[in-house]
C-alpha cells in the first residue's frame, strides 16, 4: 500500500444504493425463498413443505421442456445477433451524414416497448392478414405461427433479431470507432487484407464491448416475457412456453406460489451461473 | 413491523443468518488482512476472497440441486459434498 491515509469513509456514499436494493431486490427475494418451502392456499397462511418443489421441479417434465426451450431460444438468437450485429456495425459508416442517419435508423427498433413489438408482430406475421404471412402463403410457403410450431418459432426468433439486434450493432459500432486511427495505418503499412484487420486489431478491440452485448442480451433473452406472451402466448400447444411464461401461469395462473417460487431461484441461480462463468471466461482472456 | 407476509421460517431464517454471516466475516477478514488475498487458482482464475465465497455458495446451491435432483432427500450427503467444495474453493481456486 502506498504511502496515502487509507481512508475508507467514501463507502458510506454507497449506503443509499444498499438500501434501495435491499428494499427492491433483497426483500422481494428472501420473500420467494421463504415462499418455496412452503405452501399456502392463501389468507398469509402458509404450511411447512421442506424442499419438497425443488425435488417436484428437478423430476417435472414440464420444468426440463421449459428450461430446455429457454435455452434453445437463448442460444439461438445469441449465435444470430452477436455475428450480425458486428457485421452491421463493420458495413456503417465511419463519418459523414450517413453516421447519424444510420445511428437513428438501428436505434429505432430499440425504442419500441415490448409489448408493442409483440403485438406489431403478431398481426404482421398472422397468416390470412399479416403482411408477412399472408405474403409467404401467397408465395407457397405453408406459415402458420398459429398452428406450426416451428414457424411460431422463426417469428418468435425473427422479432427478436429485429428488436434487439440493433444493441449489439450500436455497441460494436461504439468499440470500432474508438479503435485509433494508428492502428489501421500500420496494418496498411504491413499490407494486412481486410480479415486480417478484423481478426487481429477490430475483434481483440471489440472484446469489451462484445462482452456487455452478450452479458445484456444473454440476460434479456434469457428472461423474455413481453414479447413471446404477446406473440404466441406460449402457444400453438406449449411450443413457445419459456420459462418465464411457465412460470407466471404457474404463480399467476394456476395460484401456486410454492412450486412458482422454487421455481423462480432455480432460474435465478441458472441466469446468475451462466453470467458468472461469460463474464470470467472473457475477463480471463482479456487478463491474459 | 408486522412481517407476516413475508412468511418467514426458522429456517430459511438460519439460511439468511449462515449468508449475511459469511459475508460480514468477509468483511472482517478485509478489515484485518486488506487486499482480498488474490491468487491465481488451479483453474487458472484470479479470485479474492470474496470470490472464493461466491463460487463456494453458487456451486453449494447446485450441488444441493444436482443431489435433490439425482438422489432426493435427505440431503446429508449433498451437504457433505457442499462442505468438501467449500474446502476445495478456498483452499485451490
Amino acid at each position: 500500500m502506498s504511502g496515502k491515509t487509507d481512508n475508507q469513509r467514501a463507502w458510506f456514499l454507497v449506503l443509499p444504493v444498499v438500501l434501495l436494493v435491499a428494499f427492491n431486490a433483497l426483500v422481494p427475494l428472501m420473500t420467494v425463498v421463504n415462499y418455496s418451502v412452503q405452501e399456502t392456499f392463501g389468507n398469509n397462511i402458509f404450511f411447512w413443505h421442506g424442499v419438497g418443489w425443488f425435488q417436484d421441479l428437478l423430476r417435472s417434465e414440464r420444468f426440463h421442456a421449459a428450461l430446455g426451450r429457454q435455452l434453445l431460444f437463448t442460444f439461438t438468437i445469441l449465435l444470430i445477433e452477436v455475428p450480425l450485429g458486428v457485421a452491421i456495425a463493420l458495413c456503417m459508416p465511419k463519418k459523414g451524414i450517413w453516421v447519424s442517419v444510420c445511428l437513428v435508423l438501428m436505434a429505432l427498433p430499440l425504442l419500441v416497448p415490448w409489448n408493442v413489438v409483440g403485438a406489431m408482430w403478431n398481426i404482421f406475421a398472422l397468416p390470412d392478414i399479416g403482411l408477412l404471412g399472408w405474403s409467404l402463403n401467397t408465395l407457397g410457403f405453408e406459415y402458420n405461427m398459429t398452428q406450426q410450431p416451428l414457424s411460431a418459432w422463426i417469428t418468435l426468433v425473427v422479432m427478436d433479431v429485429w428488436h434487439w439486434t440493433s444493441l449489439v450493432a450500436l455497441l460494436a459500432y461504439a468499440g470500432l470507432i474508438a479503435i485509433p486511427e494508428a492502428y489501421y495505418q500500420a496494418a496498411k503499412i504491413d499490407g494486412a487484407k481486410a480479415w486480417a484487420v478484423f481478426r487481429y486489431i477490430q475483434l481483440p478491440k471489440l472484446g469489451r464491448v462484445l462482452t456487455i452485448a452478450l452479458l445484456l442480451r444473454f440476460m434479456d433473452s434469457f428472461m423474455i416475457y413481453t414479447e413471446p406472451f404477446v406473440l404466441t402466448g406460449g402457444g400453438p400447444g406449449n411450443a413457445t412456453t419459456l420459462l418465464s411464461i411457465d412460470l407466471v401461469k404457474i404463480a399467476l395462473g394456476q395460484f401456486d406460489l410454492g412450486p412458482a417460487a422454487a421455481m423462480s431461484i432455480i432460474y435465478f441461480l441458472i441466469t446468475l451461473a451462466i453470467c458468472w462463468v461469460f463474464y470470467t471466461l472473457m475477463t480471463r482472456n482479456e487478463a491474459r | 413491523m408486522d412481517l407476516s407476509w413475508m412468511a418467514w421460517t426458522w429456517q430459511t431464517a438460519a439460511f439468511f443468518i449462515f449468508i449475511f454471516a459469511s459475508i460480514a466475516c468477509m468483511g472482517f477478514l478485509e478489515y484485518r488482512w486488506p487486499g482480498g488475498a488474490p491468487r491465481r487458482g488451479v483453474f487458472g482464475l484470479d479470485t479474492t476472497r470474496g470470490d472464493r465465497l461466491f463460487i463456494t455458495l453458487l456451486g453449494s446451491a447446485f450441488i444441493f440441486l444436482g443431489w435433490l435432483g439425482v438422489m432426493g432427500t435427505p440431503l446429508w450427503g449433498g451437504l457433505a459434498l457442499a462442505i468438501a467444495w467449500g474446502v476445495f474453493v478456498f483452499w485451490k481456486v
